[in-house]
């Protein structure tokens, strides 16, 4: 058994939001070790399929102290180009990141000095703090029907999908209707693939309006630098779909419509299982027409923005996607047809070295803008966690920044309780 | 929504006590198992009386203020007496009835002022299902359309905005749309 090794901050996860702490708190001049279970930008290199790119602009991968190296700024990085720009990253502040090391067990207030016993595969850390930065997509979540489904169906996850000719024969059915599935679901469609996708609630929006990308307009009326004390629903906002967006060289729209036209069958959630039917929910108009008036609204709020600051004549025209045309409705389906499933719906973070004190009644992270209530214990990347856009790669630069300075703070006071 | 708009805003829904209700209720979540019911008895041929009067939440027995009764029947066309609305009506007078008490709260919590809502529901149904005439043909509803004329204090796009968050808290139009377990068991 390893010694423990003394640090004062633990940082769990080598990615953007391990790497950004990192540089904040190099900054600070604060003692720390990136803690990374795989190679730097591990869930870049090895959880996502092979065409994945950026949804965002590539300008908008700035980090502390760092910003886009590449040519190509209003693109979108393939995750082997972010893997890339991650690593140069790491090698720009030369970050103490000790990589193939797993955190099994975080022990707190029982090490001397009420700090935090970090256990790992490697042997332990003793540190005065811990800041959580292994994302918000470690763990797809799967429905509880995927257990009532018949045995000869396939059931994968965005994690497990890499492209078309991985995919067993037979009908796919995508379930969810979210950047990964709808992503997916053209992806198969235009390979020729038999695709039906199961819709629930979703937010669509054009890849561009008015001739500019729809991030660059998010990010100059001030969507993602919104705070989520200001913020009227924080849980709703905080559960909200990821957008239906995909970057492409041609900078092309994603949505329902699109991957209609393209050949996919759209049906609503599916919601149950007779015999050998899937059945899905009635409602899919009504997720339509929400997820179109909330464009609507958005869009609405772009064009006051422009009115407001003089921008209507360097903008194009105000054209407003068309609803999505649905035919009568599909309530079920011949699950003997179908030879993969895919679930696309949706990730949760999760924390398996954590005692479950941590975790609320539903098994989610209890924090405030990214501050646990045990001291000296801190989350980055989750979904509107301090603002819009924490869970972007733009985002936990921000985020990093405040929580360096919240753990600072903590060190000192830290550093004053202690015998002299 | 802010307190100051609903305020000057009344469509007859107390919405503070609504968000109350949810605050209590994330807080101690078994409150809010209700469990309603009704007791039906026959009359004679297709006509029978159904009564509603007690149901549990909130941790107790409850009741309404009096017992409702509702006698229904078929028409006289099905060789009926035709005393009341049919079974399949009363599904359609479910609907229009939660959506239009959605469509009033959500207008209250978002501070539009109602002045006239008007639903029509209509429900197709090809009887050779119930007649057992055609086995691929099902015996309920093969589609219902709800037909909203709404005059309120907002534009078209705020009212669709209403009636659709209206269907995503529904319960009757949930009941509807998925797929709901029924258990009928004989004493």
């Amino acid at each position: 058994m390893n010694a423990a090794r003394t640090t004062e901050v633990v940082v769990i996860g080598g990615g953007q939001a391990g790497l950004a702490m990192s540089r904040c708190l190099a900054d600070r001049s604060v003692d720390h070790v990136v803690l990374e279970r795989g190679e730097v930008a591990n869930s870049w290199t090895t959880e996502r399929w092979d065409s994945l790119r950026l949804l965002t602009p590539n300008w908008m991968s700035r980090l502390p102290g760092f910003t886009y190296q590449g040519k190509d700024p209003d693109g979108y990085m393939t995750a082997g180009e972010v893997a890339a720009h991650l690593e140069c990253y790491r090698q720009s502040f030369d970050a103490p990141v000790r990589t193939g090391v797993t955190v099994t067990r975080i022990v707190s207030g029982e090490s001397h000095d009420d700090g935090h016993r970090v256990e790992t595969t490697d042997g332990p850390w003793d540190a005065e703090a811990v800041v959580m930065a292994t994302g918000a997509c470690s763990n797809p979540h799967v429905p509880a029907i995927a257990a009532d489904l018949p045995d000869h169906i396939e059931q994968i996850t965005p994690i497990a999908y890499r492209n078309p000719s991985g995919v067993a024969d037979g009908r796919v059915l995508v379930v969810g209707a979210s950047a990964s599935g709808l992503q997916i679901a053209d992806e198969l469609t235009r390979a020729g693939r038999d695709v039906v996708l199961a819709v629930g609630d979703h937010v669509r929006l054009p890849r561009t309006y008015r001739g500019m990308d729809i991030h660059w307009w998010m990010d100059v009326v001030g969507l993602l630098d919104e705070r989520y004390d200001e913020v009227e629903d924080l849980a709703r906002a905080r559960r909200l779909p990821s957008l239906q967006l995909v970057g492409s060289p041609e900078r092309r729209t994603l949505g329902l419509d699109t991957v209609q036209e393209h050949g996919v069958q759209l049906v609503g959630r599916l919601v149950g299982r007779s015999g050998d039917r899937a059945q899905f929910s009635g409602s899919l108009a009504n997720y339509c027409t929400s997820a179109d008036l909330k464009q609507g609204r958005l869009l609405d709020q772009l064009d006051e923005y422009a009115a407001e600051h003089g921008l209507d004549t360097e903008l194009g025209p105000a054209d407003r996607p068309a609803p999505t045309p649905l035919g009568p409705p599909v309530l079920d389906m011949d699950l003997r047809d179908v030879g993969t499933i895919v679930w696309a719906t949706g990730f949760r973070p999760q924390y398996p070295w954590l005692d479950e004190a941590h975790l609320d009644a539903r098994g989610r992270l209890i924090h405030d803008g990214g501050v646990l209530s045990v001291p000296g214990m801190y989350v980055l990347g989750l979904p509107f966690m301090r603002r819009r856009k924490s869970s972007f790669i733009d985002g936990v630069g921000p985020d990093a920044v405040e929580l360096a300075d919240h753990l600072l703070a903590h060190l000192h006071r830290m550093a004053t309780l202690r015998p002299a | 929504m802010s307190i100051i708009e609903s305020a000057t805003v009344d469509n007859g829904v107390n919405v503070e006590a609504l968000l109350g209700a949810r605050e209590a209720l994330t807080a101690a979540p078994p409150a809010g198992q209700f469990v309603f019911s009704a007791t039906n008895e026959w009359i004679s041929g297709t006509h029978s009386r159904t009564t509603v009067d007690r149901f549990f939440g909130l941790g107790t027995e409850q009741a309404h203020r009096q017992p409702y009764s509702v006698e229904t029947d078929h028409p006289e066309i099905f060789a009926a007496a035709d005393n009341g609305p049919t079974p399949p009506e009363m599904m359609l007078m479910g609907l229009a009835g939660c959506l239009t008490a959605g469509v009033a709260s959500v207008a209250q919590n978002r501070g539009i002022q109602l002045r006239s809502v008007k639903a029509t529901v209509e429900g197709n149904l090809d009887i050779a299902g119930i007649l057992g005439i055609d086995p691929e043909v099902r015996n309920g509803y093969s589609g219902i359309t709800v037909r909203y004329e709404i005059d309120a204090d907002a534009s078209r796009e705020e009212i669709q905005a209403v009636v659709a968050q209206s269907q995503k808290r529904s319960a009757v139009y949930d009941v509807i749309t998925n797929p709901t377990g029924v258990v009928v068991e004989v004493a």
